[in-house]
């Protein structure tokens, strides 16, 4: 974990209630795919936990959906000013097992980390499958930049407004490892899905981010974790999600 | 003996800077980022007799100027910290430690202090009769100055070491449970745990927390806790542990004017992981301005 007084660069509404922002000054920080960080907000006391959703070179970019006053105040931010960031959180995904043709599913909000994922996949020479699912076409972002970096990028709506007219799980395609980050009903109908090895990105409301205050903790076939520090990522085989 | 250093239940430490219980584990995720032996010293997650996995998620919310949480008690079990926890901790981590203990009975918290009373490393024994998180056991034996006398005295009988009773704001007189520890043999008592709280979500209707009511702690409590650190230190001759929302080196000072001869800090931890040494940092500077030559002329000063 490192503390840093990051900058804005840029600010940019994706859609009624997503987000992106950029930060400057992560140059020489070791940000995994799968991590997250934990930003001051202007009025309130506990940071916010955000996925990363790219890092390189200087900057890092958060992709958020507003949704109370912690990722409001961040969508208020405008260029030039300070953020109170803790970053290198979280375990990160495990890049190594996932084959030669894995799959990454996002949904919703869960997307963001997939981009930095598929980036750091591309830099080994794999070239992965990407399924990001939406509710329907005005709530769609991201899908050029993921286009950007990968030729296989399907897209799903509940409403059919975009792309597949149903839910990621109807665009699942033959794959040797996967990859998941999204809702709960999207993560257990993979979960019950997929017989690949699975990795799975968890959300839970957290006090500290890094370890101390035991928040976050759920129960695993390991034992007690806790989300913010021996996850967020879960492999399938840990998940108590049978039920 | 230097300008910040105190003296707690006849150990020195070099200043009163403690991270309190439940906000810095076992100290090993905070000496990933600095040399933790700089705090005076640190109170350790709450331990009880069995392994606990607390209360379900989520167990953390907003508030202003603070936060609720509702973890109950998430350990591993005296056993484990004592075979896994404490041989850790020595790695990094060299000075007299404070043991936090908790329990559902009597007969837990004497098992349980007993057996962190034999372990070299621990300096205090602070027994935590005050969380209000768990059912049928915690709270209620530090809201009664009966109860609490009961588990003291029971504690007492049973370990060597500093015995300091960790009390709970919830209550209409607090200087009557301090009474009531310090005539049950306690060395020291800390004070205060959090305040009964709770949020509601407006979109589901539910509680946040899904404990229901949860502990509030962070600057929000810290004029409560002034406030009863100076009402208990007039009540009693023992030294007094002041915490509550002390968050920069003005509060420690003002907590220690308050009757504190040391200061736990808490929920601070967990918003600047680094707040403890930047405290330790800044006192000699604070003191100055205020012209305070030594922090052990200040406690209680203020009449």
């Amino acid at each position: 974990m490192k503390q840093k007084i990051l900058r804005v660069c840029a600010v940019r509404q994706l859609t009624g209630t997503m987000f992106e922002l950029k930060l400057s000054g992560i140059e020489g920080m070791n940000i995994l795919p799968g991590q997250f960080v934990n930003v001051k907000t202007e009025g309130n006391y506990l940071r916010r936990p955000i996925s990363v959703c790219n890092a390189e070179g200087d900057i890092l970019t958060l992709v958020f959906k507003v949704v109370g006053r912690g990722t409001e105040a961040m969508s208020r931010l405008s260029e030039g000013d300070p953020a109170d960031v803790l970053l290198e959180l979280g375990n990160g995904y495990d890049l190594e097992s996932c084959g030669e043709h894995p799959l990454l599913i996002g949904g919703g909000a869960g997307i963001p980390p997939m981009y930095y994922l598929a980036r750091q996949l591309k830099r080994r020479g794999i070239e992965p499958t990407v399924i990001l699912g939406f509710n329907t076409a005005s709530e769609c972002y991201y899908i050029d930049e993921f286009r950007a970096v990968s030729g296989s990028v399907k897209v799903t709506t509940a409403d059919g407004t975009c792309g597949i007219r149903g839910f990621v799980t109807d665009a699942l395609e033959e794959c040797t490892g996967a990859y998941a980050c999204g809702p709960m009903p999207m993560m257990k109908a993979l979960y019950k899905t997929l017989s690949c090895p699975c990795q799975f990105s968890l959300e839970e409301r957290m006090g500290c981010g890094f370890g101390a205050c035991m928040g976050c903790t759920i129960k695993t076939k390991s034992g007690n974790r806790r989300v913010c520090k021996d996850g967020p990522v879960f492999r399938k085989e840990d998940l108590l999600w049978e039920d | 003996m230097g300008r910040l250093s105190t003296v707690l239940c006849g150990i020195e430490l070099d200043n009163p800077v403690i991270p309190a219980s439940g906000t810095y584990g076992f100290g090993y995720e905070f000496a990933e980022l600095y040399d933790i032996n700089c705090l005076g010293t640190f109170s350790f997650k709450g331990t009880t007799k069995d392994p606990r996995f607390g209360n379900p998620t989520p167990r953390i919310a907003e508030s202003a100027s603070g936060m609720l949480n509702a973890v109950g008690l998430q350990n591993p079990g005296v056993d484990a910290v004592i075979r896994e926890e404490l041989p850790k901790l020595k790695q990094v981590f060299h000075k007299p430690v404070m043991a936090n203990v908790s329990g559902f009975s009597v007969d837990d918290y004497v098992y349980t202090a007993s057996l962190l009373d034999k372990e070299e490393q621990v300096g205090w024994l602070e027994i935590n009769i005050s969380c209000p998180n768990v059912h049928g056991g915690g709270m209620s034996f530090g809201t009664d100055p009966k109860a609490a006398h009961e588990v003291i005295s029971a504690v007492r009988g049973a370990v060597k070491k500093p015995l300091i009773a960790k009390l709970s704001p919830n209550v209409t007189d607090i200087a009557a449970i301090a009474k009531a520890c310090e005539d049950a043999g306690a060395d020291a008592v800390s004070l205060i745990n959090t305040l009964l709280g709770m949020r509601i979500d407006l979109r589901t209707k539910k509680p946040v927390l899904a404990n229901v009511t949860g502990g509030l702690s962070g600057p929000a409590v810290f004029p409560v806790a002034v406030r009863m650190v100076y009402q208990v230190h007039r009540a009693v001759s023992i030294p007094v542990i002041g915490m509550g929302g002390v968050s920069s080196a003005e509060d420690v000072i003002e907590m220690m004017m308050a009757g504190a001869s040391a200061v736990e800090i808490g929920a601070a931890n967990l918003v600047d992981p680094y707040v403890c040494p930047k405290i330790i940092e800044q006192l000699p500077e604070v003191m100055d301005r205020f012209g305070i030559n030594r922090l052990s002329d200040i406690i209680g000063i203020t009449k």
